[in-house]
C-alpha cells in the first residue's frame, strides 16, 4: 500500500512536469495557424494540340481543360488553418498559377467552420469547394490522376467552389449517415452570375458509408447541384475558337451526381497493399437561352440539354509506395438547339456549330493510366498516359510526369 | 418499401434513446480502451478506432469512424502527433463538440507522461519524426499508470454521480498494477542490456523501463521502409555487435525481419505491441506478460 501510496505521488509530480513542459515543447500548433506549401509541376505532351482541345455537346468553363504543354508549374498553394478560437476553425487556400497574362494569385478557398454546433449538425461559410459528388471537395493535389475525370471537365468546370454556406448533419448511428445542402452565390461555372442576395446555386446531398469486416470501407452518395445560370460564358483552358466568338447561357442548370467508394486493404493496413475503386455518375438537364455573338453579330439560341456521363477507375497500391490506376471516361450530350433569333448571321449551321453547344457525333471518351511513386506522406511523382477522344474518333495521345511536394504540417487522412 | 423507410428513420430517430445510460468513448488505440475498461467496467460502451494489425500512423478517416466520433462522451488517443493524419479530420466531420480538443473529454495520454526522444531538429529528411517526442508510450507500465489517473478522474467528472465508483475502481487498478509492475520487473531482470534490432522505435518506452539495448532498426529512418542497401549495411555492423533478437510489431511487415532472422542466429519475434497484438495480449496485463515472455524465450 506504501509502495502504492509513492508511485501514485511520483505519477502526479510526473503529470505535473509533463504538462508544465507542454507548454514549452514544439506541438503542431505551436504553429498557430498550420501553414502547408504544395509544389506541383509536370511536363506533358500532346499529339493534337491543347490549345484546340473542346468537348463537344458541352460549354466548357472554370478551370477545364488540358494543362499546357510541355514544362509547366501546375499550381503551387499555401494553405493555413487553425482553430480561431473556441467557437470556430479556419482555413484558406491561397493558389498561385501562371498564364499568358503573368501570375494569378487566387483565393481558393476561405472558409470557417464552427466548433460548437449541438447534435451532430456541421457548418461552413466563406468560399470553399462543394460537397456535391466525390472528387469534388479534394484539391487537386489529392487526386488519383493529374487530371480530373471528364465529368468534372465537362459538367463543374474541373471543379466547383464558390461563396456561401453549407449546413449538413450527422446522424447518431453506427451506419455513417450525412445529410448537406448549401447555398451558393453562384458567381461560377455551371452558374453565370450572382443576382440575388440568396445565391443562385443551391445543392443537396446525401452520404453513407461503412465498414465490411475489417478489410473493406466503403461511402455512397447522391448529390443534387441546381443552378440558375445567368450570363454563363465558356471559359475553360482550351478555348475552341480563337477568333473571338463567344457564348453565353442563362437558364436553369440541373444536375444529378450518385458516387460510390470502395477501399481494401488487407486488415485495413493499407501500408503494403490497398486497392480504391471509385465511380460518379452525372446527368444534367439545362434549358435555356445561349447568346452567341461573333464579329458583332449575336445571335439567341434556344437550348434544351440533357447530358451525362461517367467515370469508373481503380488504384492498386502493389507495393509500398507504388501504386498503379486505370480510368474510363464517358460522356453523352443530348441537346436541343434552335436559332431563335438570327441577329444578322447569315449560316445558321455555323452558328449552331460554333455556339459550343451542339451535340456530337459519338461519345467523348478517354482511358487514363497512370503509375505513381509516394516515398512518403510529404511527396509523389506520378505519370500518366491518356488516351483521349474528348472529339469521339479523334485519338489524342497525351503524357505526363508530374510531381506533388508538400511542406509544412502533416496532411490529412482523408477517405 | 415504406417498410424499409420506417425502419430507417425509427432507427435514426430511437437510436439516440436506445443507448444506455453509460459513457460512450472513442479510444484511437487498443490499450487505451483496455484501460477505459478497467477503470470504468460496465459504465463504458468503448469503441476502438484502430486493431493491433492497424498501424495508427496510417489510418484514414473512414465513414465508420466519423459515425462513432459522432456520438462519443469521451476520447481517449495517444497524441504527440501519432493520430495528426486522421484524428483532426475526425474532429471536425463528426459534428461532436463535446469531445474537441481543449475540452475535458478529450485526452492526450502522451500530455500527461514524460517524453523520450524529444528531437533537438525537426527536418522531414531525418524520415517521420515527431516534434512531441515518440508516441509509443503505452510499452512503459509506469506511463499505464500515469494515463489511469487522468482517465479516471475524468471519467469522474463526467458522471459526478458515480465519481466514488471510478474512485474505487482506480484504487483497485493502481494497486493490482503496482503488484504486476513489481512481478514484471523481477521476472525481466536478466533483460537488462539484452542486445535488440527493432523494426520501428516502437519499444524505447519498453527499453527505458527494463534497460534493453536498442543497437539498430530496420527502417533507415523511422517511418520509411527497410531498404536492401541499410540491410547489408546492418548485417555488417550484426556481425561486430550481435543482438539476441529482431523484434516487429504485428502491423510491421515481416520481410526485413525475416532476411535478417535467414542470415543471423538472431531470433525473429513478433511482439504484441498493444492489447490483442497476439492471443496472450488479451488485455493491458497480458500486454506486458506477453512481451515479456517472448523476449525471455528468445534469450534461452
Amino acid at each position: 500500500m506504501n509502495q502504492c501510496f509513492k508511485s501514485g505521488l511520483a505519477a502526479v509530480a510526473l503529470s505535473a512536469f509533463s504538462l508544465a513542459e507542454a507548454g514549452t515543447a514544439a506541438f503542431s500548433n505551436a504553429f498557430n495557424p498550420a501553414l502547408s506549401v504544395i509544389l506541383q509541376g509536370s511536363v506533358n505532351s500532346y499529339s493534337r494540340d491543347p490549345d484546340a482541345y473542346a468537348l463537344p455537346g458541352f460549354q466548357l468553363g472554370g478551370e477545364a481543360g488540358p494543362v499546357p504543354e510541355g514544362f509547366t508549374l501546375d499550381e503551387s498553394e499555401i494553405t493555413a488553418s487553425a482553430n480561431v478560437d473556441h467557437l470556430f476553425y479556419a482555413e484558406t487556400t491561397i493558389g498561385l498559377h501562371e498564364d499568358e497574362d503573368g501570375t494569378e494569385v487566387e483565393i481558393e478557398q476561405a472558409f470557417v467552420q464552427p466548433l460548437q454546433l449541438p447534435v451532430g449538425l456541421g457548418g461552413r461559410f466563406g468560399r470553399f469547394y462543394s460537397g456535391v459528388g466525390y472528387l469534388n471537395r479534394f484539391h487537386s493535389h489529392a487526386w488519383d490522376f493529374h487530371d480530373e475525370p471528364l465529368v468534372y471537365r465537362a459538367f463543374l468546370g474541373a471543379q466547383y467552389r464558390d461563396d456561401g454556406v453549407r449546413l449538413s448533419w450527422t446522424a447518431p448511428s453506427d451506419l455513417y449517415v450525412m445529410l448537406g445542402g448549401e447555398t451558393l452565390a453562384g458567381n461560377r461555372f455551371p452558374a453565370g452570375q450572382s443576382q440575388s442576395v440568396t445565391g443562385e446555386v443551391q445543392t443537396l446531398f446525401a452520404k453513407i458509408g461503412g465498414d465490411v469486416g475489417m478489410s473493406h470501407a466503403w461511402q455512397a452518395g447522391i448529390s443534387g447541384l441546381f443552378a440558375d445560370a445567368r450570363d454563363r460564358e465558356g471559359g475553360g483552358h482550351g478555348h475552341g475558337d480563337a477568333d473571338g466568338a463567344a457564348s453565353a447561357f442563362s437558364g436553369d442548370s440541373d444536375l444529378l451526381i450518385a458516387e460510390v467508394l470502395w477501399k481494401w486493404a488487407p486488415d485495413g493496413n493499407p501500408r503494403q497493399r490497398n486497392l480504391i475503386l471509385q465511380g460518379e455518375y452525372f446527368y444534367r438537364e439545362e434549358r435555356g437561352d445561349v447568346m452567341f455573338a461573333e464579329a458583332g453579330n449575336e445571335a439567341l439560341l434556344d437550348y434544351d440539354g440533357e447530358q451525362q456521363g461517367w467515370y469508373a477507375q481503380v488504384v492498386y497500391q502493389f507495393m509500398p509506395y507504388w501504386r498503379a490506376g486505370v480510368r474510363y471516361d464517358w460522356l453523352e450530350s443530348d441537346n436541343r438547339l434552335r436559332i431563335s433569333d438570327p441577329g444578322g448571321f447569315t449560316d445558321p449551321d455555323e452558328v449552331l456549330e460554333e455556339s459550343g453547344f451542339s451535340d456530337a457525333d459519338g461519345n467523348p471518351e478517354r482511358w487514363s493510366l497512370m503509375l505513381d511513386w509516394t516515398p512518403s506522406e510529404f511527396s509523389r511523382v506520378r505519370a500518366q498516359y491518356n488516351r483521349d477522344e474528348s472529339l469521339p474518333g479523334v485519338t489524342d495521345n497525351q503524357w505526363s510526369l508530374q510531381y506533388i511536394m508538400s511542406l509544412g504540417s502533416h496532411g490529412a487522412h482523408e477517405f | 418499401m415504406k417498410h424499409v423507410i420506417a425502419v430507417v428513420i425509427s432507427t435514426l430517430v430511437l437510436l439516440p434513446a436506445a443507448v444506455p445510460a453509460s459513457v460512450r468513448v472513442f479510444s484511437c488505440e487498443p490499450e487505451w480502451a483496455s484501460l477505459v475498461t478497467e477503470l470504468a467496467g460496465e459504465r463504458a460502451d468503448v469503441f476502438t478506432a484502430t486493431t493491433p494489425r492497424q498501424d495508427p500512423h496510417y489510418i484514414q478517416a473512414r465513414p465508420s469512424l466519423i459515425a462513432q466520433l459522432r456520438n462519443a462522451d469521451l476520447l481517449v488517443c495517444t497524441g504527440a502527433g501519432l493520430e495528426a493524419g486522421w484524428l483532426p479530420v475526425l474532429l471536425r466531420r463528426a459534428g461532436n463538440p463535446r469531445v474537441q480538443p481543449g475540452t475535458e473529454r478529450y485526452i492526450q495520454a502522451a500530455d500527461h507522461v514524460p517524453m523520450l526522444d524529444v528531437p533537438q531538429r525537426l527536418d522531414r529528411s531525418e524520415g517521420d519524426i515527431h516534434a512531441e517526442g515518440n508516441p509509443h508510450i503505452q510499452l512503459d507500465p509506469r506511463n499505464i499508470a500515469r494515463v489511469a489517473k487522468v482517465v479516471a478522474e475524468r471519467l469522474a467528472v463526467i458522471e459526478p454521480d458515480h465519481s466514488d465508483y471510478y474512485r474505487s475502481r482506480l484504487e483497485d487498478f493502481q494497486q493490482r498494477w503496482q503488484a504486476a509492475m513489481q512481478h514484471w520487473e523481477q521476472r525481466a531482470a536478466p533483460l537488462r542490456d539484452m542486445p535488440i534490432v527493432v523494426h520501428h522505435p516502437s519499444w524505447t518506452y519498453f527499453n527505458h523501463w527494463l534497460g534493453l539495448r536498442q543497437i539498430a532498426t530496420l527502417e533507415p529512418r523511422p517511418g520509411v521502409a527497410p531498404g536492401s542497401r541499410h540491410l547489408s549495411q546492418l548485417l555488417a555492423t550484426l556481425q561486430e555487435t550481435p543482438a539476441l533478437a529482431v523484434i516487429r510489431a504485428p502491423y510491421q511487415d515481416a520481410q526485413a525481419s525475416q532476411w535478417l532472422a535467414s542470415r543471423t542466429s538472431i531470433a525473429m519475434i513478433e511482439m504484441p505491441f498493444t492489447v490483442g497484438g497476439n492471443a496472450q495480449a488479451s488485455d493491458l496485463f497480458g500486454l506486458f506478460e506477453a512481451s515479456i515472455d517472448l523476449l525471455l524465450d528468445a534469450q534461452r
